[in-house]
């Protein structure tokens, strides 16, 4: 009897454990949001949200009238962030694909753990990279004096997500049910076949949520691109331009802006776009696989 | 007078690494006939009828010794394509299989990957290969639903029919009642027999009954080896080995 009672405490204490450990990760979450709301909104006092997002010019220091306009800047991190996608996702989905289907097995785990590396690799690392290795070869191949340009920045977030996407691809692909790959075989499909028509179609929702994430990281990346994409203040208009992206922008001002200014509460704004456009995005990301699960079942 | 073998085994020995699975089978499954394998679990004939249209290649570690031949030719020869083995030879497997597509997208699986396009010769071949596998009347309203809303029944005869789509010459069955309801494995159990008019049929089955009702000819292995390879009716009611008879009787399994 006693010990029921017992196995039911301990029962609950775990429950009770682990809801205090999700409730108080939602909690952290929603006070990050707060916090950001808190700080952005008086930026609103002085600028109207309708120029602040279409303006394309940014000029808080301008001794005769600041302007704040981060048009540009969503530009340059929608740019930055489609380039590094365009690059990532077929290389990414083409060596999950090999390491899941082609390779010998001792391949597949002496590179996968390799390329799961490479996502430790410090964002400042692969940054002065950019500046070292793909910036000089940009100027090369397009006859400008420097390469720091949103190209630049494309192909570092490209590498940088890559292991994101190529990890949780290959996982996904890897879980797709035997079963499949041997009927669509046993139908004289090809390997090739079978991967293509049905391998990645059933791993789908795993795919869609690794190139996610590796968006997530990319939009998000602030030091690579600080470093590899020359920062100019202008509208992007091709990839071999420099542009300044939203993160980078933050980061550049937001260490020597006099506290409780417009300027100050600008650069949180900024912070509350940028937060509500990652926000949009998995939003996106979930309808879409939620959509796909039920077609799918 | 028996017809010619359609699919005949010379010395087939199969290893999974170092464990042999086969040993030394000698079998032979006459044209338009049904041949069912039968034995206790782990006997080998589910690795028995994957060698036929070379399923266990994807099994890493595994090797095929001995000859396995088609219409007098080899399989594994260099003059045979693997793609075009399983044209010839269609398989429905164990448990039922369909690929999470709808109905019509299932059967037409096999075409398009042999690369039919033609709207009219899927349509027409999708609804043929349904009809033959008993299924048309229950799915024709509803060809766009996804294969999963079928029950397993009706799921497994989608596999049938997806499987005659590619039009084969041989269809193998490996153990392809052994989840699905008592009702369903009639429905399937009449269509096997009347496959044989067009088709050469071998069943991997562990219902002796089953392998009663259906096959012409049957072979019981054990632990890899054949014990027993005859006409149905003879082997069920005389014989010739004393393990043959106890198994069928149940006195083991």
């Amino acid at each position: 009897m006693t010990k029921n009672r017992l196995r039911q405490l301990k029962e609950r204490a775990v429950k009770g454990f682990f809801f205090t450990h999700g409730i108080l990760s939602t909690l952290v979450l929603l006070g990050i949001f707060a916090l950001l709301l808190y700080t952005a909104v008086p930026a609103f006092r002085d600028i109207r949200v309708g120029e602040f997002l279409t303006t394309k010019l940014w000029d808080p220091t301008s001794p005769l009238k600041p302007v704040y306009g981060i048009l540009s800047q969503i530009m340059s991190t929608l740019l930055v962030t489609a380039g590094a996608l365009v690059i990532a996702i077929p290389i990414g989905v083409g060596v999950a694909a090999y390491l899941s289907d082609v390779a010998h097995w001792r391949v597949r785990e002496i590179v996968k753990p390799i390329v799961e590396i490479l996502a430790g690799i410090p964002s400042v690392v692969v940054g002065f990279l950019g500046i070292v290795l793909v910036g000089p070869f940009l100027a090369k191949i397009s006859g400008q004096s420097h390469g720091l340009n949103a190209l630049n920045g494309s192909l570092l977030l490209a590498i940088m997500s890559l292991p994101t996407i190529i990890s949780i691809s290959e996982d996904s692909l890897s879980a797709v049910p035997q079963v499949y790959s041997e009927a669509s075989l046993a139908l004289a499909g090809s390997r090739w076949q079978t991967l293509v028509r049905v391998k990645i179609p059933a791993a789908l929702s795993g795919i869609i949520a690794a190139v996610m994430l590796g968006m997530g990281r990319a939009i998000g990346e602030t030091m690579t691109v600080l470093m590899a994409t020359g920062n100019a203040r202008s509208f992007p208009t091709s990839f071999f331009q420099s542009v300044r992206t939203m993160t980078s922008n933050i980061a550049i001002e937001l260490g020597e802006v006099p506290y409780y200014t417009t300027h100050y509460y600008a650069l949180f704004a900024v912070g509350l776009v940028l937060f509500i456009m990652t926000f949009i995005v998995n939003l996106i990301a979930d309808v879409v696989l939620r959509k796909y699960q039920e077609r799918e079942l | 007078m028996d017809p010619r073998p359609k699919i005949e085994t010379r010395n087939l020995d199969f290893f999974y690494g170092s464990k042999q699975a086969l040993i030394k089978l000698n079998i032979a499954c006459p044209e338009k006939r049904v041949t069912a394998i039968i034995g206790p679990s782990g006997c080998g004939k589910s690795t028995f009828i994957r060698t036929l249209n070379r399923m266990n290649d994807v099994v890493a570690g595994s090797r095929v010794q001995g000859k396995i031949l088609i219409d007098g030719r080899d399989i594994h020869g260099s003059g045979m394509d693997v793609v075009d083995l399983r044209r010839r030879v269609g398989m429905v497997f164990q448990k039922p299989n369909p690929f999470p597509k709808s109905i019509y997208d299932n059967v037409a699986y096999g075409l398009r990957v042999n690369g039919v396009r033609s709207r009219d010769r899927l349509d027409e071949t999708v609804e043929r290969s349904l009809r033959a596998a008993a299924l048309w009347d229950e799915v024709k309203d509803r060809l766009r639903e996804n294969a999963f809303a079928l029950s397993g029944g009706q799921q497994q005869r989608l596999c049938i029919a997806r499987a005659l789509a590619v039009e084969p010459e041989v269809m193998l069955f490996d153990e392809p009642c052994s989840a699905i309801d008592p009702i369903a494995t009639a429905k399937i159990e009449n269509l096997i027999q009347r496959m044989k008019n067009d088709y050469t049929v071998v069943i991997v089955t562990h219902n002796m009954q089953q392998a009663a009702r259906v096959s012409d000819h049957t072979a019981f292995l054990m632990l890899g080896e054949l014990i027993e390879f005859g006409e149905t009716k003879t082997m069920f009611t005389a014989p010739s080995q004393k393990l043959t008879e106890d198994y069928i009787t149940g006195r083991f399994g």
